[in-house]
């Protein structure tokens, strides 16, 4: 693939030696790039040897789900799909609501395998998707980069890529989320993105809208590509960089993008109505007008501009304040000023944490921390500023894009620590290059002082292929209107015009090689320290990958000394659920095992991860920071018949409910003002022992987690808390114990049913009733019931 | 009992037995029973009968057929019936194994169900041998109470007859049942009877004519789990590169007294003897020995709890469902192994091959309503035809796997209600050309080949309308 595109350095006089050089570079660029797409595979395996091929965590297990639903019914049955196994009792339509990408891509290569008769389940489909895009990712990076720097700095980027701590977290095999494929999707974009620019060409500029389809099917973060893009086209047009071949690599990406992009159920009118993609309709009309400009300013003689430029803007402004006035009403007409909760938390950080508790809570939508970025992006955060001077060296209109992507990526990674996803890429590409650079100097440098100066071609011959891509870079310049003339020149007759137009420049680059050149001995030195540099990050990566980033998170692991400890109790307790509970049982829990319930139980639940109803998350959340009574109503209401609780005391599995439990104090709280945070913390304090405040004693996830919880030790030990539980010994009159697993860590309760009236008693709990309907405690426990 | 005549009135007088036709078979008439013990071991949820049966032709023609018969509703639950007759005398003796086949009898009273067992050597006038009859009963204990709450103990009732139900006069008889502990709530006396530590034993009553029936309830403690396998497919993959790939599917449920109410793992976890004592907690699996790459998983994952042994002769797999199976629960699960191929695959003198495997379920004490085998073999194999020691449904499927164009063949056989004593050998003979082993690796080189092809010739051809 690489083998012709490769065409570098020429040397007139040793002609055909330097094809055969240059289809050895180009067949070996092709077996390092295969290499690394081998790596960038192999290092996600990690889990799969470690744990087993299992798919992870919460929200893959939602996307296994749709695709074994999809892989069964095909693909008209999914686009309206309505699925009452959740959010009882709206359900929820997943066709409608669900980024298709990751699920259609898993399903198709599913049914590719299939019709080959390769009988592979769609569960290994699945579990292995995330490492094949991480292998393509790298690919597309390698493109990318060589776009703006050459195939040197695409080489060391796309190795980069392929072991970066950031995106394994994300795409280790079983890691089946839709940033698996968005990140591939994202690169891709961009390369086809600069590949456009360079060329002119419309058939990129096509793929290029196909390949942001793509995107905007797999991930909602396909909205930074729209904004990015505009942001350089502004750039560009702002520098003086305006061409034909800007326009061709944006308008049609505007209009097919956005056409494309409506096209997803998702996002619907989202794609022209949202204000997350205005910023590409301004920029779309600025494009125009500066397109119009130019083409003015062609045909008219200078004066005659002038008047021309005064005429129009005196006109324009006054049309364009009219339509800035309504667009300015339009927005602010709607209450979130057009933006979606999740953007404007990226605006303004402390936004969520103001306003949404459910989109702060959750932990990968918190600002990362210094050591975060150390963890997961390791040496490239200091090759990255190296890189980006690089890229000013010269600056081209590729190279200013990726300054422009870091620049952005690294503000919004600081936002949100899931970002630091999008900032991988970058930190990879602009390290790449900085990394490519440096081994250019100092081999160059090396080779000079070796050789001396006594031949010119040797030293030329010794250059790298960077080097070269500076030169090509150059001949892109100086050529373009001429490469821009012709759209798509057969690959022979580019190659040799190519050659043709650098003969001139490569000579100058001698000479100037030669002014570059460092002394030997640093040059040594520094390439060892680099080479050091890059063994670090290798060792980290793969430390990473094997050790921090390959836990499934439903099987845990501890190592004693006597071996290797296993907890499987989610996966217990989920069985447990699937065969011996009926089929339309409702299950409620808190959101986080809503998807798992779903997926792996098959049972209906209340909640789960995808947080889009607000209001009946509280409802659970006050369920379960109410008293027995009123929270046996409330599920009652909602045809709840086993409550699930996660208990990490008994062995010490810190995320559990408990741990968790303010979140829905708070969540509960915000909807139903009856719960109030304070009730639950003893001078502020969160705390479960014997200072607990008795609200926090007396509420259902207390009585659930540690119900006969004392009997284990006698105490009540805690060890998660690393407390003595307050309340030890008390009943439970409205629910009672179906099943906890083995290490307690998953505890399931039936609802008891409600009790027959007897006629006598009827009588008097009526006469009862009637007498305390004026107490406050009645009207009280009357008001907690928000299904009533 | 020369006269069918006299064979009536004397049924009459007994209160429990059954009418019987007017035309036997001559043999029927002229066979006696002198003397019949029967053992009856309850220790297990599959109930186990030895039944020692002293035939004596006291008719005038030789016979080498002979009856035995079963009440409808342990018909049902027969799950194998085995004979076999001693030969030699004192020391010498060795045990041959009788043919045992279902007969339907035209006129069978109250639907009571025959079986025939077809002697060796027919049995001349006068003569008399000794039958050793095994049959075992599957869901013949009725949990009850039907439903335990967890520190209770399972309680069932075996419902049986105190007289041996057969079609001919017993001189003497006698019936020892076996009880799993000493608990026995209750037992229906039918004098002489008495009970001692776990054993019931009824008789001996002298002189019974045909088809004497005399009902008996016993109510006892049964804390052995009740392993019942609703559905178990067992594909057995052969691959001609050297493996034999097995895959048993499995769905488990505790067919004892359901589970009521609490389930308390406190409780269980610290009196395990009191708490949950009729759980099941942990199957055995007997594999064959040299098993490689077992696995053990369900539809959501591999299941951590379960330990191999091998050693030279067998191979035991100790598993754990992921939960303790109480009565009424369920759970499915998978369980998969590798084998070498040369210690099952054979050929034959006429260039045939055949496939040698166990038919039933590896699973120790477990009963297995429905059982599907599935062989699939190679794909270009002909002619497959399937020997089984006992009446299978069959029929043959095609599946598709790697890369298969044609599809392999598939041997199907189904059989219900199985016990272990079902784990015996089936054979598959198929022929096989080994030419057809090479048709995968061939078409993948192929393919390759025309893709690299492919590339060259894209790569020589410029393809650009202008030059």
């Amino acid at each position: 693939m690489a083998a012709p595109e490769t065409s570098t350095a020429a040397v007139p006089t040793l002609y055909t030696n330097n094809t055969l050089r240059n289809a050895f570079g180009g067949v070996l660029s092709f077996f390092i790039l295969l290499l690394i797409g081998v790596m960038a595979f192999s290092i996600r395996l990690f889990s799969v040897i470690k744990y087993e091929s299992v798919i992870h965590e919460f929200d893959p297990y939602f996307n296994y789900r749709v695709t074994q639903f999809l892989a069964k019914n095909g693909i008209y049955e999914f686009w309206n799909w309505f699925d009452d196994r959740t959010w009882y009792p709206l359900g929820r339509v997943i066709g409608g609501t669900v980024y298709p990408g990751l699920t259609l891509t898993a399903g198709t290569i599913w049914w590719l395998l299939n019709s080959l008769n390769i009988p592979l389940s769609v569960e290994t489909v699945c579990v292995f998707t995330a490492p094949i895009f991480s292998a393509f990712a790298s690919w597309a990076t390698y493109l990318l980069t060589k776009e703006v720097k050459g195939t040197g700095a695409g080489l060391t980027a796309a190795a980069l890529l392929a072991m970066v701590p950031s995106y394994i977290s994300r795409s280790v095999a079983g890691s089946y989320d839709n940033e698996a494929v968005a990140i591939f999707a994202l690169i891709f974009t961009f390369y086809l993105y600069i590949k456009t620019l360079n060329t002119g060409s419309l058939f990129y500029a096509t793929l290029n809208s196909i390949a942001y389809f793509y995107m905007v099917c797999s991930w909602g973060g396909y909205t930074f590509i729209i904004n990015l893009i505009p942001m350089h086209v502004l750039l560009c047009i702002v520098t003086g960089r305006f061409s034909s071949r800007l326009y061709i690599a944006y308008a049609p990406l505007v209009v097919l993008g956005t056409l494309l992009a409506a096209l997803v159920p998702v996002v619907g009118f989202n794609a022209v109505m949202t204000s997350e993609h205005f910023a590409s309709f301004l920029v779309f009309i600025i494009i125009h007008v500066v397109a119009f400009v130019y083409y003015i300013k062609g045909i008219l003689s200078p004066k005659m501009f002038k008047v021309a430029v005064t005429l129009v803007v005196s006109v324009g402004l006054a049309v364009c304040c009219a339509v800035i006035a309504v667009l300015i009403a339009l927005v602010a007409s709607s209450p979130t000023k057009g933006w979606s909760g999740r953007s404007l938390s990226l605006l303004d950080p402390t936004y969520a944490s103001k306003y949404i508790p459910i989109i702060a809570s959750v932990s990968e939508h918190q600002p990362p921390t210094w050591p975060s970025y150390f963890m997961d992006i390791n040496v490239l955060a200091f090759l990255v500023p190296a890189g980006i001077i690089a890229c000013f060296l010269p600056l081209s209109d590729a190279s200013s894009f990726v300054v422009l992507y870091i620049a952005t990526s690294v503000y919004f990674s600081g936002v949100m620590v899931r970002l630091m996803l999008v900032l991988a890429p970058a930190a990879c590409i602009t390290s790449g290059i900085a990394l490519s650079q440096a081994f250019d100097v100092f081999t160059g440098s090396i080779k000079f002082q070796l050789t001396g100066a006594s031949s010119n071609t040797e030293v030329d011959a010794a250059e790298t292929s960077s080097s070269t891509a500076e030169s090509q870079t150059d001949a892109v310049k100086t050529e373009k209107p001429e490469e821009t003339a012709k759209n798509r020149p057969s690959r022979k007759s580019k190659k040799k015009e190519r050659e043709h137009g650098e003969k001139p420049s490569t000579e100058a680059k001698a000479e100037k090689k030669r002014l570059l050149a460092l002394p030997l001995e640093s040059s040594v030195i520094s390439l060892l320290l680099l080479v050091l540099l890059g063994a670090f990050y290798v060792v980290h990566c793969v430390w990473a990958a094997a050790e921090a980033y390959s836990a499934p998170s439903i099987v845990l692991t501890s190592r004693s000394h006597d071996g290797l400890h296993v907890f499987d109790d989610f996966r217990e307790a989920y069985a447990w659920l699937r065969h011996n509970t009926d089929v339309d049982d409702k299950v409620a829990s808190w959101w986080d095992y809503g998807y798992q319930t779903t997926a792996m139980a098959n049972r209906t639940v209340i909640v789960d991860n995808n947080t889009w109803n607000n209001t009946h998350i509280a409802t659970v959340g006050t369920a379960m920071s109410s008293p027995e009574r009123a929270a046996w109503e409330i599920f009652h209401s909602l045809d709840v018949k086993y409550v699930l609780v996660v208990f990490g005391g008994l062995v010490g599995y810190p995320s559990d409910d408990i741990n968790k439990f303010l979140w829905m104090v708070r969540i509960g709280g915000g909807v139903f003002p009856h719960i109030k945070e304070p009730d639950y913390l003893r001078d502020g304090q969160y705390r479960i022992d014997s200072q607990a405040t008795p609200t926090m004693l007396n509420c259902l996830m207390y009585k659930l987690s540690y119900y006969r919880f004392v009997e284990t030790d006698g105490k009540g030990f805690d060890r998660v808390r690393q407390t003595e539980i307050g309340k030890k010994y008390f009943k439970l009159t409205h629910f009672e114990e179906a099943f906890t697993t083995h290490h307690w860590m998953v505890r399931i309760y039936k609802l008891k049913p409600p009790k027959n009236r007897i006629r006598g008693k009827t009588k008097k709990s009526k006469s009862k009733t009637s007498s305390t309907t004026s107490s406050p405690k009645r009207s009280g426990t009357k008001k907690k019931n928000p299904w009533q | 009992m020369e006269a069918p005549i006299r064979a009536r009135e004397a049924l009459g007088f007994i209160l429990f037995s059954l009418l019987f036709s007017i035309c036997r078979s001559s043999s029927l008439n002229h066979l006696l029973i002198s003397n019949a013990e029967r053992r009856i071991d309850l220790s297990s949820h599959i109930v186990k009968v030895y039944l020692t049966l002293k035939v004596e032709n006291a008719g005038s023609t030789p016979t080498s057929e002979v009856l035995l018969s079963f009440p409808p509703t342990q018909a049902d639950h027969l799950a194998t019936v085995e004979a076999l007759v001693t030969k030699g005398k004192r020391k010498k003796t060795t045990l041959v194994r009788l043919d045992v086949k279902a007969t339907e009898l035209p006129d069978a009273p109250n639907d009571a169900k025959y079986f025939t067992i077809y002697l060796a050597n027919p049995l001349k006038s006068g003569e008399s041998t000794t039958i050793e009859v095994l049959y075992l009963l599957t869901h013949s204990q009725e949990p009850f109470p039907a439903e335990i709450a967890q520190s209770e103990s399972q309680l069932v009732y075996y419902r049986d007859s105190a007289l041996i139900l057969s079609p001919y006069h017993i001189k003497q008889q006698t019936t020892f049942i076996k009880t799993p502990s000493t608990k026995v709530e209750s037992f229906t006396r039918v004098e002489p009877s008495n009970r001692a530590g776990t054993e019931i034993k009824y008789g001996p009553y002298e002189d019974h004519p045909p088809y004497s029936f005399s009902p008996i309830l016993i109510h006892f403690e049964n804390n052995s789990p009740f392993a019942v396998v609703e559905e178990l497919v067992r594909e057995v993959e052969i691959s001609h590169w050297g493996n034999l790939q097995v895959t048993e599917q499995y769905t488990l449920v505790h067919a004892g007294a359901r589970h009521k109410g609490v389930f308390s793992r406190v409780d269980y976890q610290s009196r395990p003897t009191l708490n949950g004592a009729s759980s099941l907690r942990y199957l055995l699996a007997r594999l064959p020995p040299r098993v490689h790459s077992v696995y053990y998983r369900d539809e959501i994952g591999n299941i951590s709890s379960s330990h191999l042994r091998t050693d030279s002769r067998k191979s035991e797999l100790e598993i754990e469902p992921r939960y303790p199976l109480f009565g009424g629960w369920k759970a499915t699960f998978v369980i998969g192994y590798g084998l070498p191929l040369q210690d099952f695959l054979f050929e034959t003198s006429d260039d045939r091959r055949y496939l040698n495997f166990t038919f039933g379920c590896p699973l120790l004490e477990t009963v297995v309503d429905k059982l599907t085998v599935k062989v699939v073999l190679p794909e270009g194999s002909k002619d497959p035809s399937a020997v089984v020691p006992f009446p299978v449904e069959q029929h043959l499927e095609t599946k598709y796997s790697y890369l298969d164009v044609v599809g392999r063949t598939v041997v199907v056989m189904e059989k219900k209600n199985l016990v272990p004593a079902h784990n015996s050998h089936f054979q598959v003979y198929y022929t096989f050309k080994p030419i057809f082993m090479l048709a995968e690796p061939l078409m993948l080189a192929s393919a390759f080949f025309l893709f690299f092809v492919a590339c060259v010739a894209y790569l020589h051809i410029d393809l650009s309308i202008r030059k």
